[in-house]
């Protein structure tokens, strides 16, 4: 069987794993420590993918929302 | 500084016999609560150490008074050990599982190391510990079941097997096995087999549940009470108590006096009975303790199990002071924001108002009304906080040492702050504020518009109301809970407080084509609605002064309005002709004048998309919007009844020749389905993709037959003019629809149960007056007749089937939602939206900005945070002009 490309899915938003100054960046715009971000498991398909690692933080670029473009930031952590 | 503590966790255990003795008070010996005196006896039920229950007396334990002290465990030596009802099933797992000799597990070492090593991993695998343990219950069982190789392997003694005859009887083979054989053959099972058995020997020894000393409840557990005859009546609990040690003695008695085994036995028996029934009253299998009366006990378990128990009715549900409820019923007169409250439900209920020099003498009159006059005062606080009820005796005097800083509860009146409420509260303006205005007679009052949001009709309707008793509260409410503040929903942002029925389409016969009021009725009609300003032009005719219905309409416009919209009797043309419309249908307001078109339920209706009223609260605010709800819902009541609304089937007549053309055209439509079968039953008939010949034919001939019955509604619908008031009724979106008048019209059409043709009844046919195997439209439930035609049996049983179907529908859709709902309910009850317009929970971020787009539909319109269109459209208009 064909293996496909989930990344290039169209229901599937872009992911992207952000610098340690992007993440500080984040945290202080929102006030917030790293451990109240939303999460996201490490073996979520996409984040196996893309290789992000537990304690990294993916920006998530979702085109559809009721915003028009909106970004939406998650933590990863370790699958349980 | 007091220190932050969090509890990390909380373990259960059971009480051991030494912990319960060493918690006790007093050791209950005797049977007797009072003496003669009505002095409690010490060592009896009521004994004073276990604490207090009468007003002034103080606790001999811990030497507090009544209300502080919490009270204190007695307890009792039972003569012989019994079984604790509630850990049976635990009692014969053991029994069950273990060596009768030694107290092992009947598994070798090797086995049970095996199941020790998964129990342990079960948390890490996700497996449930109680199955595993389950499965080892079984294996060990298996010992005591079987004839051949039944030796415990540890210590090779034959097992015997082991019955449990309920509720609390044991028996091993023929013989009774007594709660002091079981406690001791418990005592015998080691710390870590009862591990394995899942229970923690740190918390709780399974042979503590063969109780051996009995926990005597405080008294203020189970309080007696003082009747008015001066007679004192015990509590359930005490009463069970009371037997208890009554058969504890006489059992000890027996065995002092060496008395025959079948008399303890019995006597034991007994004693089983009443501490099993103490525990819990409703055990299958043994009768149920009674009162002298005959009234069942209600015992330990009673008191915590259920709808009625601790739980369900005093924890989770808590009753309220300052609320009363009654039936509801309308009144157009009083504003949207008020609530008629009748004049005994406010004398009872108060609003702590605090005395100051200005007030003092307004106060002191109230009291002076005393309790019983309307505007009075029922209590009057003083500054050492000690209260005095204010009666028509000694009223004249509290009035007289009244002094700034006591606080005086007096009677609700008008323009107070209350909450009202309407169950079933599913959200938020299910509790809406209104302003008090007392009213005689007995029921809440409320304006027709609020309706929708509370789901409120006035067939017997109760509602509830509350009254706030600090200033902020009333502040709170009415800031935030004021119905004018909720016109507009934020569930879909459209207003939810607006006009219904009557309203809609008195809005439409005031402001249709036509319709005039001479001088008189226009001023009596503003003067009605309270409405200060009188309409600048008028036509004269006969030398009379005649005002248009659109210009009267207008005066409650915003001079400043400028809006163009659709109305609701819009029929959708292909090409509009706007300001053209034969219908007067499209609407124009040109700086706060109703140019063209009707009011109808786009404008203001409750629960749609009603553009006046909705750019009329975001525009102009909720004051204007309230103001408009009120005097606008007055005047279209004045302007109904003199021009009057009625309905009867005679809206519903259509001339003869139609009539005609109608049953043509359904009596086509059943010969097509018949052709239609004919076609299949010959083999001919294509099927659709995807579907078998029998599908096809069905689906081709409900769309035959709809198609039919749509003709005929249209036909019918030709001659149903605006004339007609049932007409107009549907088409301004008062009430009811086209299609229901063309069912009373023309024809009713296929009926229909799970959107199929009615087939089921009687074995392959609808009803038995039809051959087997038919499928002719009028067989499977096609009513070609019409509601004022009259349905023949057939027609009126096809009839019910599918109206049954709705009914069906509707009570399992508000079951499945309601539980849906508190499933959300309890899943979302932490998140909220910060000042920043982040959503969060207690832990961490849900949603980065509210909705994503951070936009509140209350305050936006449908979605978009401006209205582009509309700023366009009024800055060129305006300047237009």
């Amino acid at each position: 069987m064909n293996k496909i490309n989930i990344l290039e899915h169209e229901m599937v938003p872009e992911h992207i794993i952000m610098s340690e100054e992007e993440v500080e960046e984040i945290l202080k715009k929102y006030h917030i420590k790293k451990e109240e971000l939303p999460l996201i498991r490490s073996d979520d398909p996409v984040v196996k993918l893309i290789g992000a690692k537990p304690g990294q933080v993916l920006k998530i670029i979702r085109k559809n929302s009721p915003a028009g473009v909106s970004e939406y930031y998650r933590l990863v952590v370790e699958g349980w | 500084m007091l220190e932050e503590k969090q509890i990390e966790k909380i373990r259960f255990g059971l009480m051991s016999p030494e912990t319960i003795r060493k918690l006790s008070v007093a050791k209950i010996m005797t049977a007797d609560t009072y003496d003669d005196e009505g002095y409690p006896i010490e060592r009896g039920l009521m004994d004073p150490r276990l604490g207090v229950i009468d007003p002034g007396l103080k606790c001999r334990t811990c030497g507090q008074k009544f209300g502080k002290c919490s009270g204190h465990f007695g307890h009792i030596e039972l003569a012989r050990p019994v079984i604790h009802i509630g850990f049976v099933k635990d009692i014969y797992m053991f029994l069950k599982s273990t060596c009768r000799e030694c107290g092992r597990i009947l598994l070798s070492d090797k086995e049970l190391e095996a199941f020790r090593k998964k129990i342990g991993e079960a948390k890490d695998v996700n497996a449930d510990k109680e199955v595993i343990i389950k499965d080892l219950v079984k294996e060990a069982t298996k010992k005591k079941t079987s004839t051949v190789n039944n030796t415990c392997p540890h210590c090779g003694a034959v097992q015997k097997k082991v019955k449990l005859e309920r509720p609390t009887t044991f028996m091993e083979e023929n013989d009774k096995l007594t709660p002091s054989d079981i406690r001791e053959w418990l005592e015998k099972i080691s710390d870590d087999d009862m591990r394995l058995l899942g229970w923690d020997p740190d918390a709780a020894r399974i042979e503590w549940t063969v109780l051996t000393v009995l926990p005597v409840a405080p008294v203020t557990v189970r309080p007696s009470i003082t009747l008015e005859s001066g007679i004192r009546s015990e509590d359930d609990l005490t009463h069970k108590l009371v037997d208890i040690i009554r058969i504890n003695q006489r059992l000890r008695e027996n065995i002092d006096a060496g008395a025959p085994h079948l008399i303890v036995e019995d006597l034991w028996e007994l004693l089983q009975y009443h501490v099993t029934t103490y525990l819990d009253n409703e055990v299958a299998g043994i009768p149920p303790a009674r009162h002298r009366s005959g009234r069942i006990l209600k015992t330990l378990t009673q008191r915590l199990k259920g709808k009625e128990g601790r739980f369900r009715h005093n924890l989770s549900g808590k009753r309220v002071d300052f609320s009363s409820r009654t039936v509801i019923s309308p009144d157009p007169y009083i504003s949207i924001n008020e609530i008629g409250v009748p004049v005994q439900i406010a004398k009872e209920l108060t609003v702590p108002e605090k005395v100051t020099e200005q007030n003092i003498e307004e106060l002191r009159k109230l009291i002076l009304n005393g309790p019983n006059k309307h505007p009075g005062a029922n209590y009057v606080i003083r500054r050492d906080g000690r209260k005095k009820r204010v009666t028509d005796e000694i009223k004249e005097i509290i009035a007289e040492e009244l002094e700034v800083g006591f606080i005086v509860e007096r009677h609700l009146r008008d323009g107070d702050i209350v909450l009202f409420n309407r169950q079933p509260s599913l959200h938020r303006l299910s509790i809406m504020a209104h302003r008090v205005k007392v009213m005689p007679y007995k029921t809440f009052r409320l304006n027709l518009c609020v309706c929708p949001p509370y789901g409120a009709d006035f067939d017997g309707d109760e509602m509830n109301l509350h009254v706030p008793q600090t200033e902020e509260a009333q502040v709170e409410a009415e800031t935030l809970m004021k119905v004018q503040q909720q016109i507009v929903s934020p569930r879909f942002g459209e207003p939810v407080i607006g006009a219904m029925q009557d309203y809609v389409s008195g809005a439409y016969i005031l402001t249709k084509e036509g319709t005039v009021f001479t001088e008189e009725e226009t001023e009596e009609m503003l003067y009605f609605a309270g409405i200060d300003k009188f309409p600048e032009e008028y036509m004269e005719k006969d030398g009379k002064r005649y005002y248009t219905g659109k210009e009267i309409f207008s005066l409650l416009i915003p001079d400043d309005m400028n809006l163009e919209y659709k109305a609701k009797i819009c029929r959708k043309c292909e090409v509009c002709l706007k300001e053209k419309c034969p219908d007067d249908a499209y609407v124009v307001i040109k700086n706060g004048k109703l140019i063209h078109g009707v009011i109808d339920g786009a404008t203001f209706k409750a629960r749609s998309k009603s553009l006046f009223l909705s750019k009329l609260v975001r525009v102009y605010g909720t004051d204007t919007a309230r103001e408009f709800i009120d005097k606008g819902t007055k005047l279209l009541l004045w302007a109904l009844m003199k021009k009057g609304l009625t309905t009867g089937i005679d809206d519903a007549d259509i001339p003869k020749e139609a009539s005609e053309r109608i049953e043509r055209i359904l009596k086509e439509g059943e010969k097509k389905v018949e052709k239609l079968i004919e076609v299949y039953e010959r083999g001919e008939l294509e099927p659709l993709p995807g579907r078998t010949t029998r599908e096809t034919l069905e689906s081709k001939i409900m769309q035959v037959l709809s198609e039919a019955r749509d003709k005929a509604g249209e036909i019918a619908e030709k001659h149903l003019g605006m004339n007609r008031h049932a007409v107009i009724m549907a088409r301004t979106g008062a009430k009811g629809n086209i299609l229901d008048l063309t069912q009373i019209a023309a024809s009713l059409g296929q009926m229909s149960v799970r959107g199929e043709r009615l087939s089921r009844g009687y074995t392959e046919r609808s009803l038995s007056h039809y051959k087997k195997g038919e499928m002719g439209a009028k067989s499977q439930g096609f009513v070609a007749n019409s509601f004022k035609e009259g349905l023949n049996p057939r027609e009126f049983f096809f009839h019910a089937m599918g109206g049954r179907e709705g009914l069906v529908d509707t009570a399992v859709r508000t079951a499945q939602s309601g539980y849906m709902q508190r499933r959300l309910m309890n899943a979302l009850q932490d998140v909220r939206v910060e000042y920043n317009g982040v959503v969060k929970d207690q832990e961490r971020i849900v949603q980065f900005r509210y909705g994503e787009d951070g936009v509140d539909p209350s305050k936006s319109e449908y979605g978009k945070p401006v209205d582009i269109d509309w700023i366009i459209y009024k800055n060129l208009k305006s300047e237009a002009i």
